[in-house]
Parts: C-alpha cells; sequence; structure tokens
C-alpha cells in the first residue's frame, strides 16, 4: 500500500492556495511593472499595489492603507517592529518588555536592544499559557517604551488578552506591538479592537507564499525603517515591492475572512477530536493546555515517557507530518522555551507534540493520525529503560520481554 | 538528517530488551536531557555473549544504541570498552553534530554494562 501523506504541520508552514496561486500568475512575466514607474506598466503595477494594500488594511481594521507595509516575512516585520520602533522612540535607552514565550522573531532583536544597552524583561506567562494583565502591570517601568506580546502561541496556539494589555502598557506610556502571525484569519484579528500599535503578519501561515508579510505601524508611532533606499512602502520599507507576492498575500486574508465562519468551527472540532481521541487512547498522555481561548488548528499533546523526535520520525515514516518541542528536534540540548516558560518540566517537554492542520485537513487525516499513533506511543515506551519506573502503574519495573 | 543507515537502525532496531539473569547492566543518562540508555551484557570467557538494550531519546540515540549491540556482541571486554563515540558514528555513515552526544551515551552505557560486570567479578572471586 501507498504510504498516505497527511500534513499536521500547518503552524510551520501551509501549502499556496491554488486560488492564490491564481491571483499571483499574471504578476511575473504579464504584468512584471515596477510600482515606482511612471508608464503604464508601472502604473498597472502601482494599482494592483494599491489595492492589495486596501484590502489586507481594511481585514486587520486599520484606519489607513498607508499603516500597512509589507515585507519579506513575519520575521522582518517582527524586527522593523521591536528595533524600529524602540530606536526611534527612545534612541538613547529604555525598557522593552517581550513575553518570555514570544517567537524567535521577536526574541532575538529583543536580545540585539538588550546588547545595545536596552533593558528588557521576558515575561513569564502562566501555567495556563496566557500573559496576565497583573503581571505586566509589575513588569512596567516609568522608562518601559514597548510592549510585545504574541496575539496566538505558535506552539501551544492559546490566545492572548491582547486588548487588555495594550491598556496596561499605554497606561504606563508605553507602545504596544503583537505578533499575529498565527492568527490572523483563525481569530477575529482587528487591530484596533485590539488597540495595538504594531502588529506583525506572516503569508505562508495562511496560504500564500513564503517570503511575503506584513506590518501594521499605527499613524503616528515612532518608527525608524530597517531597510533605506528607494523609499518604497512610503519611507518605511525600501526595496521595489514584490507585487505579485503582494497580492497573493491579499487574496490569502480575503479567502480565510471568507472561510473563516465555517472554517473556524470545523477545526476546532478536528481539533477536540484530536485531543480526545489522544488522550483516550494513549494513557499518560494529556493537552498541555487545559483550557482556555486557543487557536482552533493547533492541537498540542504531552506524551509522558516517550521522546518527541522518535514520534516525529515514526510517524513520518507512516507518512504523518508533526513537529514536536523536544531538545532533539531543535538542535539545542535545551527542550522548548514555550513549554519551560510555562512551568512544562524539562522530562514532560521532551514528550511533546503540536499537531497544526488547516484548510486541507480531513477528518480521514485525524482519523488516520489516531489509528496509527497509539501504537507507536506503546512501542517506544516499551523499549524505553525507566517508562515502568517513572510512570508504571504499579510503580515497579517490569523488565520488557526480550527479542530479536 | 539523518543517513539512511541511522534511519534503518531506528525503524528496525536490534536486539531491544534485557539480557536475563544479566552479568553486568549499565544504564547512563537522565529524563530531564531527555535520554537514557541501559544496556544489559552476558559475558562468557572475558566475551560479550549476548547484550541488549532499552532507550528513552531521539532517533540517534535509539540508532546508537542498537548498532553498538551489533558491534560489541562477540567482543572481547577490553575492544568493547575501547568503542567510540566516532567508531558508532563512523558505523551509521556519520551522525549530524548535535547527535555526537548520543554516540557518547552509547559508548558511555556499553563502558558501565562491563564496569558492572567486573564490580560484580572482582566481588566473586574475593
Amino acid at each position: 500500500m501507498e504510504t498516505p501523506s497527511v500534513y499536521l504541520d500547518c503552524a510551520a508552514t501551509t501549502p499556496v492556495d491554488p486560488r492564490v496561486f491564481e491571483a499571483m500568475s499574471p504578476f511575473f512575466s504579464g504584468r512584471f511593472g515596477n510600482p515606482s514607474s511612471l508608464h503604464a506598466s508601472g502604473r498597472d503595477a502601482r494599482t494592483a499595489l494599491d489595492e492589495a494594500r486596501e484590502s489586507v488594511a481594511a481585514s486587520i481594521g486599520a484606519n489607513d492603507p498607508t499603516e500597512v507595509l509589507f515585507t519579506g516575512g513575519g520575521t522582518e516585520s517582527d524586527n522593523a517592529a521591536l528595533i524600529g520602533i524602540v530606536s526611534k522612540a527612545a534612541p538613547t535607552g529604555g525598557h522593552v518588555v517581550v513575553s518570555a514565550f514570544e517567537h524567535h522573531a521577536v526574541l532575538e532583536p529583543a536580545h540585539r536592544l538588550e546588547g545595545r544597552g536596552y533593558d528588557v524583561t521576558y515575561l513569564a506567562p502562566r501555567r495556563d499559557g496566557c500573559i496576565h494583565a497583573e503581571d505586566l502591570e509589575a513588569a512596567m517601568r516609568a522608562d518601559t517604551v514597548l510592549v510585545s506580546v504574541m496575539h496566538g502561541n505558535n506552539e501551544i496556539g492559546t490566545i492572548q488578552p491582547i486588548a487588555k494589555l495594550a491598556d496596561v502598557a499605554h497606561e504606563g506610556g508605553a507602545l504596544m506591538h503583537t505578533d499575529a502571525a498565527q492568527t490572523l484569519g483563525k481569530v477575529e484579528v482587528d487591530v484596533r479592537q485590539m488597540g495595538v500599535d504594531a502588529a506583525s503578519f506572516s503569508g505562508h501561515k495562511i496560504y500564500a507564499p513564503k517570503g511575503i508579510g506584513a506590518l501594521y505601524v499605527k499613524r503616528g508611532t515612532p518608527f525608524e525603517p530597517l531597510l533605506t533606499g528607494g523609499g518604497q512602502e512610503f519611507k518605511r520599507r525600501s526595496g521595489t515591492e514584490n507585487v505579485a507576492y503582494v497580492v497573493g498575500l491579499a487574496r490569502a486574508v480575503e479567502i480565510m475572512l471568507e472561510e473563516r465562519e465555517t472554517e473556524a468551527p470545523r477545526l476546532s472540532l478536528l481539533r477536540d477530536r484530536l485531543l480526545e481521541g489522544i488522550t483516550n487512547a494513549v494513557e499518560n498522555s494529556e493537552p498541555t493546555v487545559a483550557s482556555g481561548e486557543r487557536l482552533p488548528n493547533i492541537a498540542h499533546v504531552v506524551v509522558k515517557g516517550v521522546e518527541g523526535e522518535s514520534m516525529l520520525l515514526q510517524l513520518d515514516h507512516l507518512g504523518v507530518a508533526v513537529s514536536t518541542g523536544s531538545a532533539c528536534s531543535s538542535g539545542s540540548l535545551e527542550p522548548s522555551h514555550v513549554l519551560l516558560s510555562i512551568g512544562c518540566p524539562p522530562e514532560v517537554a521532551h514528550g511533546s507534540l503540536r499537531l497544526s492542520f488547516g484548510r486541507f485537513t480531513t477528518e480521514a487525516d485525524i482519523d488516520y493520525f489516531l489509528e496509527k499513533f497509539p501504537a507507536i506511543v506503546e512501542g517506544l515506551r516499551s523499549m524505553s529503560p525507566v517508562y515502568q519506573r517513572m510512570y508504571g502503574s504499579s510503580g515497579t519495573e517490569h523488565p520488557v520481554t526480550a527479542q530479536s | 538528517m539523518y543517513s539512511p543507515k541511522v534511519m534503518e537502525h531506528f525503524n528496525n532496531p536490534r536486539n531491544v530488551g534485557v539480557v536475563e539473569n544479566a552479568d553486568g547492566v549499565g544504564e547512563v543518562g537522565n529524563p530531564v536531557c531527555g535520554d537514557v540508555m541501559k544496556i544489559s551484557i552476558r559475558v562468557a570467557e572475558d566475551r560479550i555473549a549476548d547484550i541488549r538494550f532499552q532507550t528513552l531519546g531521539c532517533g540517534a540515540a535509539i540508532a546508537t544504541s542498537s548498532i553498538i549491540t551489533e558491534m560489541a556482541r562477540g567482543m572481547s571486554l577490553e575492544e568493547a570498552a575501547g568503542i567510540t563515540k566516532k567508531d558508532i558514528a563512523d558505523a551509521l555513515d556519520g551522525l549530524p553534530p548535535q547527535k555526537m552526544h548520543c554516540s557518547v551515551l552509547a559508548a558511555d552505557g556499553l563502558r558501565a554494562a562491563i564496569e558492572d560486570y567486573r564490580k560484580r567479578d572482582s566481588r566473586l572471586r574475593v
């Protein structure tokens, strides 16, 4: 039998939707103009760019299209927001708060700011996977310039109370940024309702290509561009605009919003079915975060007494793509900083599994996973020298029968 | 990132389990780091007559455990104790740099089992 291909790693990336590809395709060879050119070809590209910007701006609730910059992806958006806002708002130094479980695209620029003399607080989430307003309040200082907390966590899928956190930031005289790469089109994302001054978005999480993102910067927000040159994007992001990809991003956002009403409940059902199926069939497994508002398309579980990479590889062998927060998958010796930040012990974090899915995931995919997964865990646990000792019901070790 | 040989050993690990009435048992690593290896051996005429492993760990940890049981079976204790992390990595057609510690763990596990055997053996002689 041919190995099926079940892709449960949509939080890592998604395929380009054929409708997105179709919208983009005229802009590679036919409508190839440079939006800065005055001639007809340039004007055509400019029109496409402007329309895409208007569409994205309207989708995220921006007041004005000029508040939306197109970037080379979520990582650039995060870097531009942190470095760009802080450098301009407090050129001589100050204090920045970022949550401890941000994506590395926020954590690394925060480290860079630290290297330049800024103070940075890495605010820990609580065990529920959320940053609490009172914890942020306690972290604020008189010289806090910027607070950055992600909207939806890319590993455990928890949604952060951005509107409340933005209130705290503003009351403390700071600006507020949120990385919304995982939430755009999946839950409601409205920059005005959230009250943020800046927000980052990524294309390839929502069926647009890799290498395109957007950054919302509210009018009047101090901002120093990362890239200077020809002055494109209102002098905030130089470089000839990637018109085809911008058009693709706009189309991708439109489709997400058109389909969200039916898609979000469908995905939530798949998520709950996965979580229930796993925890029922596999002893000593549980959802990493028990309750609260979560992304509909991420199911995160910890499976005790099994190492994540070995689960990932065995699933891969059966045609199922997933990801894990174990140390061994990351290339470092530490398990995921996200799991450690919510108080998950390292020996448990090593056994974490993230299953993320989307538009092209079917119930049959979930059933296939649930059919195969329990035996994988059982096999790996039977190979472990410590499973019975650590988690066995009798508390005594039962030697596994030798086999050749 | 893994060689086909690593994947082959990961997917079909050899000599999984525990040797009954083992002459030596070595356990190294700990769950906090994510890897635990336990190697048990039976010794006859100063050679490894039987060897089995149990491992909690990543693909490389399981593959290195599996291959070291194949390498060590039939070896004299001295030869087996001399197996290096490089020998193990070479036998698997290489390991990614960040996974070299797994081969260290396998070599340590085997040495610990041999050590355990020698300790028991010397007690018997007294």
